[in-house]
């Protein structure tokens, strides 16, 4: 009844050894709808992403800016529920990407921490992106994540301290998130110049694979992060694509994007 | 003097980050580092004599404080005959105590270097003293307030712009306070190299639940002391609303180890506790993440904030400090609600029977002492032998539109509002 699992570091790690960075793709379930959302991230995946993060929608979404906001909120007044991420996880990691869920602690510890964790890991997901859940709090989502086996990949940032880089590190599993500004999710021109900086020290600090996200929007930044990153995180330029026409339209968009993206990925083997 | 409290630790001596199994800081990684820096420097500057200085200093001179104690016989025929005395933080500058809290925030702003202050506010009232404070100190300022608030508080928008504060109008989410926080968090991370949150109340992560009762503690410690000086003995009750909890928690924590003194929070009840129009975050609600911090909240199944509703903007918030959290599951505080037409029913009394026009607010407090003095007499007490020391937070300025509306006060002229209880009330000042 368990689905087979692909974690986020094996697909990081194939990645490796065809030469490239890997592609993480960020997408809310029930944006536009439900079912929608569930073709949207396949469609990432057949277009090359290696790992999905699937967004669970919060009422409060502190850390995020306004593009993945709105598809939240547009998803919590479909009616979207924790249920509904659980289904659209297997459904996503039926096609063998690793498939990730990014919420913030509130809903997991409503829905009951170790019982998530179960309910994941038997739909086959690979574990928790915990933007406001820091390692120092995170005591009972780890030891659930420990005993299903998932990944814990929580966030470092431009301000951690070199202390701080090193503990993150040592408490993820999976890869660490590197943000690579200072700031909210969205669409930025430039990414900071902060981000290679932060790779390297969070590396320095003890983690085996850093990915970086806020921010990336096209294959040239993808390629430009690519460089340096084990995984370049998109995820405002994708709902945004999502969203930018109605039906199999939008995921047109997203798909051609992600084609785009996944080139980008790969261009730095020659660069 | 301090009761020991079961035999522990004091609970004065709580500081945070975890009040019991509430607080803690769930928060972005990128956060983490200011908020280290403002628990440093609190740490330090809470027990520097010079800051103590500085910050009695304008307390004194800007603010005047102490803010009196005011016996209020009239009123109190109401609540049962007990003695009814209220903390007077209407009589602040800036018109509440939100004051107490932004002076000490800038203060320490100005200590760890930063140029730049923000803020969120649902009523207006911290929005306001921030911009003051920010006016005073020389600092940039940046409100941020909900859309539908802004329109509720419409004279508290144009206060901040005089004061020379930007003010930016949240149309995220309900539009209403919880999304002015979520907008300021927002600023702080992409800002914070210059920028300094000053948080209005004593939720939040650490180190602002343990920072702003640390500022708001004052009123209490004041009361205290002219409780005993006043009536030479402590009173029955402390009673106060809560919203997200800091005049409470300012007025309660002097009391906190004086087993003797009940504690009463006053929570907005909306249209009433059994409806889902409220915000009796303790009340109704169950333990959860929200903005930061572990504590009570409304939230749905999922873990979804819930909205909450009440006619004071200033309680109209789902959450609640988690100091208050942890004495509401200790027992060591009572938390119940006042709807919406209990606190207007205090509102215009305490105005026609002593000449105090409270703030919504503080009327939800009024309220709720009017009940308890009822219930202590009917229960047998005497009531020569029951004290109440009500927190009037603000003053009802701002409320006056409210007002209008919910008493139908147009036109031009007419009578004043009386009740059923004034005839009897008419001459218990002459007896004082």
């Amino acid at each position: 009844m368990s689905q087979p699992r692909r974690t986020a570091g094996a697909a990081i790690d194939d990645a490796r050894a065809q030469g490239r960075s890997a592609l993480v793709v960020y997408l809310p379930v029930g944006f536009p709808d439900v079912d929608s959302s569930i073709a949207a991230a396949r469609a990432a995946v057949e277009a090359g992403a290696d790992i999905i993060e699937l967004g669970l929608p919060y009422s409060d979404p502190g850390m995020d800016g306004p593009v993945v906001a709105a598809a939240a909120q547009q998803a919590l007044d479909g009616g979207v529920r924790t249920s509904d991420v659980l289904r659209a996880v297997r459904e996503v990691a039926a096609t063998g990407a690793a498939t990730l869920v990014m919420t913030y602690y509130n809903p997991v510890l409503r829905y009951g921490v170790a019982r998530f964790a179960h309910d994941l890991a038997a739909a086959g997901g690979a574990g928790l992106i915990t933007p406001d859940l820091i390692p120092d709090e995170a005591g009972e989502w780890a030891a659930a994540a420990d005993e299903h086996g998932l990944d814990k990949i929580f966030l470092v940032a431009p301000s951690s301290t070199t202390e701080r880089l090193a503990m993150t590190s040592e408490a993820s599993r999976g890869f660490v998130y590197a943000a690579s500004t200072m700031g909210v999710t969205g669409v930025r021109s430039a990414v900071g110049s902060g981000a290679e900086a932060l790779v390297r020290r969070t590396r320095d600090a003890g983690a085996e694979r850093v990915c970086v996200g806020i921010g990336v929007s096209t294959a040239a930044q993808a390629a430009e992060i690519a460089a340096f990153a084990d995984g370049v995180i998109v995820g405002s330029a994708a709902v945004r694509a999502l969203g930018s026409a109605p039906g199999d339209a939008g995921i047109d968009a997203l798909r051609t994007l992600v084609t785009d993206l996944r080139r980008g990925v790969e261009s730095e083997e020659s660069a | 003097m301090t009761a020991e409290h079961g035999g522990s630790a004091p609970l004065r001596s709580a500081t945070g980050p975890y009040f019991g199994e509430f607080g803690g800081r769930f928060v972005a990684e990128a956060l983490i580092a200011a908020l280290d820096d403002l628990s440093v420097a609190w740490d330090k500057a809470r027990v520097d004599p010079t800051f103590a200085l500085e910050l009695s200093a304008l307390a004194r001179d800007y603010t005047g404080r102490p803010s009196p104690i005011t016996e209020v016989p009239r009123f109190a025929r109401s609540a049962g005959g007990v003695r009814v005395v209220l903390k007077r933080e209407d009589l602040n500058h800036t018109g509440s105590h939100k004051i107490n809290n932004v002076l000490g925030q800038a203060l320490l702003t100005k200590r760890i270097g930063k140029s730049r202050v923000i803020a969120e506010t649902g009523a207006g009232q911290h929005g306001v003293a921030t911009a003051t404070a920010a006016a005073l100190f020389g600092l940039e300022c940046t409100i941020y307030m909900g859309e539908e608030d802004t329109r509720r508080q419409a004279l508290n928008v144009a206060r901040m712009r005089l004061l020379g504060a930007e003010v930016v109008p949240v149309t995220a989410g309900s539009r209403t306070l919880k999304d002015a926080i979520n907008e300021a968090f927002r600023d702080w991370v992409t800002n914070v190299e210059t920028t300094n949150y000053v948080f209005g109340t004593v939720a939040g992560p650490h180190p602002f639940p343990a920072l702003v009762r640390d500022l708001q503690k004052v009123i209490g410690e004041e009361a205290r002391q002219q409780m005993l000086d006043r009536f030479g003995e402590l009173p029955t009750a402390v009673v106060a609303c809560v919203g997200g909890g800091s005049n409470a928690m300012g007025i309660f924590h002097a009391f906190l180890d004086d087993p003797d003194v009940a504690l009463l929070g006053c929570e907005a009840a909306g249209d009433g506790v059994d409806t889902d129009r409220h915000a009796a975050t303790i009340s109704k609600g169950s333990p959860g993440v929200l903005h930061g911090a572990k504590s009570y909240l409304l939230q749905d199944e999922d873990g979804q904030t819930i909205e909450s509703h009440s006619i004071s903007a200033g309680l109209d918030y789902p959450g609640v400090g988690p100091e208050h959290s942890w004495l509401a599951d200790l027992g060591r505080a009572t938390y119940r609600g006042i709807s919406d037409a209990e606190a207007m029913e205090a509102f215009a009394l305490l105005s026609r029977t002593e000449g105090i026009i409270p703030a919504i607010e503080s009327a939800h407090a009024l309220a709720g002492a009017m009940v308890l003095g009822r219930e202590l007499v009917e229960g047998g007490a005497d009531p020569q032998d029951v004290t109440l020391l009500v927190s009037l937070s603000g003053r009802g300025d701002k409320d006056v539109e409210t007002a209008i509306d919910w008493f139908g006060l147009t036109g031009n002229g007419g009578p004043g509002l009386r009740g059923a209880d004034d005839a009897d009330a008419a001459d218990e000042r002459v007896g004082e």
